[in-house]
């Protein structure tokens, strides 16, 4: 991570005094760091029961960095599909820190076309600063990777519910992130670039990362705002890594509510409303 | 700005003597030689810059070229202001100095008397970032080749998503590809051309999904940029390394294809599409 000094400006200033009480962008975007706050296997035995994981890609390997299976949620059956950012140092390394590479993205798709087979919901968690930004990642096709994922998200014939629960980090976030209803903690971030990178290259320094994340949207509210998700999860006061099971039973409660909400959808019509979803997103002006 | 050749240093009427330097080689090329050979080096072949309407004209037949949706536009939905000022200042002045709207000239005509649909990315318009403006005409030319049963193709030029409008930006790339979803489950045909540079989100949408994938000689195409690459692996990389030499060698892009073969080039392979 970036180390970021703080550095007062005018605007920095005003943007905390606008927030008053509820804390920053940055704020945020520090807790959804955080380094006890949960992670996908902490959900796991939280929130699912009866995980059965798979494992591999079929052409290259098995990336850790992305998990999947068969899980149960309270009486749901489900293909759980997420990035796992790790528990411990050791753990985190050979996850790469949740950043996959397109074996991860792979796998996942394997499964989400297993789940077509099998008649299954898909739940995703999204957890991770991005894709992984290698020679092998590149060499392997990691644009390749995360543009098929999309792609065949938009095709598939089984309800997906897609869950932001810590780091929504921008291509590598989306590669699993396509789905019917787009829930997000409310401690949790999702941005095309990190705050860092666009503080770099836009401020052309990367301590201005809490401009850049202020001027991103990157959080729930704004997102919610915004017509990207459709659901906040509300974390425990002190966030979610202060009260892990309070944090998972309003994950288990959202997640059930929203897949009971995609049940007796035709496919057609879950297709065309996830067209009509996308369709729908980002704005622009037809007056040129 | 590395990667274009501004069009008012070419066409300044002058005294002097105008000259390009190739990016590549850094040969200094006659700029009327360099215009002549389509914005390409005679030295290296290296492809330069053109912009998104000197690209249909070499593509489509003369006249036939319709252009489509040129109403459509960015805003600026976030207010986003930055150390040079607001996104809206941004994309007015570009608007003015690209003569476009958007990063991406969007229309449909014939190619050697194929009729196709064609999304022409822009890198003056803000270095080809996709915006919402440009998600949407590129999801309308999808929409566009669906109904009239044309092939669709989207040349990609550009640096990727367009940080200024933060996620929505991110979220052109499902845009954009649940319009090429449609397009895969009615057969009908989508190429994709990538010409220099293409990466980041653009890369990692539509512009690797083409049924055929062809890229211009030498052209940047990767995911993450270069510099990232390197302060994540700590060491250099190879000069190769993202150009559409090695995507051909690691199986990404079908063809490597010269500028001024490229009309023949998409004609030719979309004369084998039969239309059920
Ligand atoms: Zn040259």
């Amino acid at each position: 991570m970036t180390k970021v000094k703080s550095k007062p400006s005018e605007k920095s200033v005003k943007n905390s005094t606008e927030k008053g009480k509820n804390g920053t962008a940055w704020d945020i975007v520090k807790i959804s760091r955080h380094p006890n706050r949960p992670v996908l296997q902490d959900y796991i035995s939280l929130v699912f029961e009866n995980f059965i994981p798979l494992h591999g890609d079929r052409y290259f390997a098995d990336d850790p960095a992305i998990v999947g299976g068969f899980a149960k949620i309270g009486d749901k059956k489900v293909m759980l599909i997420g990035q796992n950012k790790g528990k411990n140092t050791t753990d985190q390394i050979t996850r790469n820190f949740g950043m996959a590479k397109p074996e991860g993205y792979r796998k996942a798709l394997r499964l989400m076309k297993l789940a077509e087979r099998f008649n299954l919901p898909i739940v995703t968690v999204i957890d991770t600063p991005g894709a992984f930004p290698g020679i092998e990642a590149e060499e392997r096709g990691q644009a390749e990777s995360i543009a098929k994922n999309i792609t065949e998200m938009a095709k598939l014939e089984v309800p997906i519910v897609a869950v932001v629960i810590g780091e929504g980090g921008s291509g590598g976030a989306l590669g699993i992130g396509v789905g019917d209803k787009i829930l997000m903690l409310s401690n949790a971030i999702y941005s095309v670039i990190s705050p860092e990178g666009c503080a770099s290259i836009l401020w052309r320094d990367a301590t201005f990362a809490p401009e850049a994340a202020e001027a991103l949207n990157i959080t729930a509210k704004a997102l919610l705002k915004l017509e990207v998700i459709d659901e906040i999860i509300e974390e425990p006061k002190g966030g979610a890594h202060s009260d892990y099971d309070k944090t998972a039973t309003a994950v288990k409660s959202a997640i059930l509510k929203n897949l009971k909400s995609l049940e007796n959808i035709s496919v057609d019509k879950l297709l065309d409303m996830r067209a009509d979803k996308y369709a729908a997103m980002g704005k622009f002006s037809t007056d040129n | 700005m590395a990667w274009f050749i501004k069009d008012e240093t070419i066409k300044k009427p002058s005294s002097k003597s105008l000259w390009v330097k190739c990016k590549k080689c850094s040969s200094h090329v006659y700029d009327v030689e360099w215009k002549e050979n389509l914005n390409v080096c005679p030295i290296c072949n290296f492809h330069g810059s053109i912009t998104s309407r000197q690209r249909a004209d070499l593509i489509f037949d003369k006249g036939s070229f319709n252009e489509l949706f040129a109403n459509i536009g960015p805003v600026d939905s976030l207010k986003f202001v930055d150390l040079k000022g607001s996104y809206k200042d941004k994309f007015e002045e570009n608007k003015k100095k690209a003569g476009i709207n958007e990063a991406v000239l969007t229309g449909h005509g014939k190619i050697n008397g194929i009729k196709a649909v064609a999304s022409i990315m822009d890198f003056r318009f803000l270095g080809g970032s996709l915006g919402s403006g440009t998600g949407e005409k590129i999801l309308q030319g999808a929409n566009f080749a669906l109904e009239h049963k044309m092939p669709y193709i989207v040349f990609s030029e550009s640096g990727g998503a367009r940080m200024q409008e933060g996620v929505l930006s991110l979220m052109q790339m499902a845009k954009t590809c649940s319009g090429v979803a449609k397009l895969n489950k009615k057969n009908i045909p989508f190429i994709s051309v990538l010409v220099n540079p293409t990466t980041g989100g653009v890369t990692a949408s539509y512009a690797m999904m083409g049924d055929i994938n062809i890229a211009e000689p030498f052209a940047v195409i990767g995911f993450a940029g270069r510099r990232v690459i390197e302060q994540t692996i700590g060491e250099k990389l190879p000069d190769d390394f993202q150009t559409a030499e090695y995507l051909l060698e690691h199986g990404f892009v079908d063809a490597i294809v010269n500028r001024k073969d490229m009309k023949d080039y998409l004609s030719n392979v979309l004369s084998y599409y039969n239309l059920k």
